[in-house]
């Protein structure tokens, strides 16, 4: 019984069902948002402080043994998710206290973002495939909701391609989901993954893969799947934009990662070169559409499909160095993604408009809001000494150790153009003049998401941002812990078995408590395996 | 009964991808709608179907007697079918919203956000 696997998961679901509770009170749900974002913040940094000592953590819902229950698993990758998770939810449900307007809180804005991090939390944290399905659409259905929350006629264009193609996504993980059980006849990850070690090749296990990877590759947004992003991520109210950003694509990629370093490991020598040059591709067409934008959110979201090219490199070249490489891109991406966002809703708060052109003089009058987007933006070009540069340098490493020259090449080209993306927002925004025809001068009352006046609660939306600009600092500096962390994640992910281990291996045993864990498991997993067809 | 099952459900996919290949708002939804309900009978019907074998096991003995059907995809299928319910539930809202903001059930009006 480990409560702190199920915690990251329960609290977010009990904090909207309480959020719930409080419709008409908005003062209520504005203090469970902050509350129940501390508390997840909580209990993921216990999750990940045990899964450092432990290496993996599992619970079998209901107690129901492995393969047939419903397990919860935390290894490295799956904590270190979680415990970003927690952070950009406590920033966002502070951000959002700053910029939400009354007509989106009283329509539910704080139970779904609630609900959104316990779809999130799930399916970084479940052991089953369906489960993982579940989660999904759990984080779906809520994301759908926020995005539209205001009604107005981009949200809608935006929201009918994000829902269509996400709907697809989930049709097809679905439709392979299924496949997968009359194959295997288990939901089970661990068990999928030991079943399709002995399974015999039909070709169905290569269909599969491939129905997984467009299935999470669309949710990903990598190339060529990646159109819904772009044309619906910079249509809500801004914490939303920034929530998503940081968040939901990532989950795409963590299952990728997951399902192919676990389940279809061996069907990598066979996919290798396609989620390469994928990677190679959305990199490249990512920061290519980014460079033809003049709104600074659009220009965001193409950065992130770019960056998520990264991400999956990592994954492609398949040693444990790159999938450390990888997680480091993961989680590097999250916090300065996000930032960045923050960022824009800043500037849209203060001079009332994300287009370029209309924009200036802040780095005269917001020095300290330069020197936060200044640290994020570079970053994510990868400058030492900040975080995406590490993140670069692992990858790039590993690539050459690899012998992937062109797609390592790609890798440094395109750090090369973001940096010409940011350099383009650095001028518009904070270095040039403020345009004399603006007809919203700084120094107006803010306008909120409904177009009402708001009280200036600037500060509600710095703290987030210099928290977060902050955490990127100090990854840069302190690289060589997370790269521990980093590296153990590329090892356990290399390594499936420990996985496996931990899942099924733990819970063929109810008379375990009494030996050393150790010894216990090795011999369950032994007994385990033999009872399998 | 299989291979009728698996040419309705090659049937399903093809009928919904060709909705949502169509400029209409509303295909799109039936397309959608067509896409789900072929993902769920498929899933009924790759774990085996087994005719008239209740799973229920009989008083006094710890498994059942003989072969039974699975009961885990129809827990399964249950479960996606109350997903899709939802979720579609909020496709036919959102298509309605669409509408009367664009006023149009044509998919090439709704190009603003493009780039």
């Amino acid at each position: 019984m480990r409560p702190e696997v199920a915690l990251p998961v329960l609290l977010p679901l009990l904090s909207g069902a309480i959020s719930l509770l409080f419709w008409r009170s908005r003062p209520m749900q504005r203090f469970i948002a902050v509350a129940g974002n501390v508390a997840l913040l909580v209990v993921s940094l216990w999750l990940f402080v045990a899964t450092l000592s432990d290496g993996y953590i599992t619970m079998q819902m209901g107690n129901w043994p492995a393969p047939f229950g419903i397990t919860l698993v935390a290894d490295m990758l799956s904590a270190v998710m979680v415990l970003l998770t927690g952070i950009i939810g406590l920033a966002m449900g502070i951000y959002s206290l700053a910029t939400t307007g009354r007509g989106h809180e009283k329509f539910g804005y704080y139970p779904l973002m609630h609900l959104l991090l316990a779809g999130v939390a799930g399916a970084f944290l479940t052991g089953d495939i369906f489960n993982l399905y579940v989660w999904f659409e759990v984080m779906l259905v809520a994301s759908f909701a926020l995005l539209t929350l205001g009604g107005e006629r981009a949200q809608m264009e935006g929201a009918i391609k994000y829902v269509t193609l996400n709907l697809l996504a989930s049709v097809i993980f679905l439709t392979a989901v299924g496949l997968l059980y009359g194959t295997l006849g288990t939901l089970n990850m661990a068990d999928i993954a030991l079943r399709l070690d002995v399974a015999e090749h039909t070709g169905m296990v290569e269909v599969l893969a491939v129905m997984f990877m467009v299935a999470f590759g669309i949710k990903a947004a990598a190339f060529p799947l990646f159109f819904w992003l772009p044309a619906s991520y910079h249509t809500p109210s801004v914490a939303v934009s920034a929530l998503f950003a940081g968040l939901l694509t990532k989950v795409g990629v963590y299952s990728l990662f997951r399902v192919f370093t676990l389940m279809f490991d061996q069907t990598m020598g066979y996919l290798q070169d396609i989620m390469l040059w994928g990677a190679v591709f959305t990199m490249v067409t990512g920061v290519l559409g980014a460079a033809a934008q003049h709104e600074f959110r659009r220009i965001l979201s193409f950065h992130i499909v770019s960056q998520i090219g990264y991400m999956i490199l990592g994954l492609a070249l398949y040693t444990p160095l790159a999938i450390a490489g990888g997680a480091f891109a993961i989680m590097h991406n999250i916090v300065v993604k996000t930032n960045l966002f923050l960022i824009s809703g800043i500037t849209h708060r203060l001079q009332g408009t994300y287009q370029l052109k209309k924009m200036g003089g802040l780095y005269r009058e917001r020095p300290w809001l330069a020197v936060a987007f200044f640290i994020s933006a570079f970053s994510l070009a990868g400058i030492p000494p900040l975080s995406g540069f590490f993140a670069k340098f692992v990858l790039v490493r590993a690539g050459l150790e690899a012998g992937a020259y062109v797609a390592t090449g790609f890798a440094l080209a395109v750090g090369l153009m973001t940096l010409y993306s940011m350099v383009k927002i650095w001028n518009e925004v904070f270095w040039k003049a403020l345009p004399e025809d603006n007809l919203v001068p700084s120094s107006q009352t803010p306008v909120g998401d409904d177009g009402r006046l708001v009280k200036p609660s600037l500060w509600m939306m710095y703290l987030p941002v210099g928290v977060l600009a902050l955490m990127s600092l100090l990854i840069g500096l302190f690289a060589e812990p997370v790269m521990n962390v980093m590296t153990a994640i590329g090892d356990q992910l290399t390594t499936p078995s420990g996985y496996i281990e931990a899942v099924l291996g733990a819970s063929v045993s109810p008379e375990g408590a009494l030996a050393s864990p150790g010894e216990i498991q090795a011999e369950e997993t032994e007994n385990g395996s033999e009872d399998l067809p | 009964m299989e291979p009728l099952m698996a040419l309705a459900i090659g049937l399903l996919y093809a009928t919904a991808v060709f909705m949502m290949l169509r400029r209409s708002i509303v295909k799109l939804v039936i397309g959608l709608l067509l896409l789900s309900n072929a993902a769920n009978l498929l899933i009924f019907t790759t774990a085996g179907m087994t005719r008239g074998a209740p799973p229920l096991i009989p008083e006094g003995l710890q498994q059942p007697l003989g072969e039974v059907a699975d009961p885990l995809p129809q827990a399964v299928v249950l479960t996606a079918i109350v997903i899709a319910f939802g979720v579609l539930a909020f496709a036919v809202v959102l298509i309605r919203r669409a509408y009367e903001i664009v006023k149009a059930d044509d998919l090439d009006k709704m190009k603003e956000t493009d780039t």
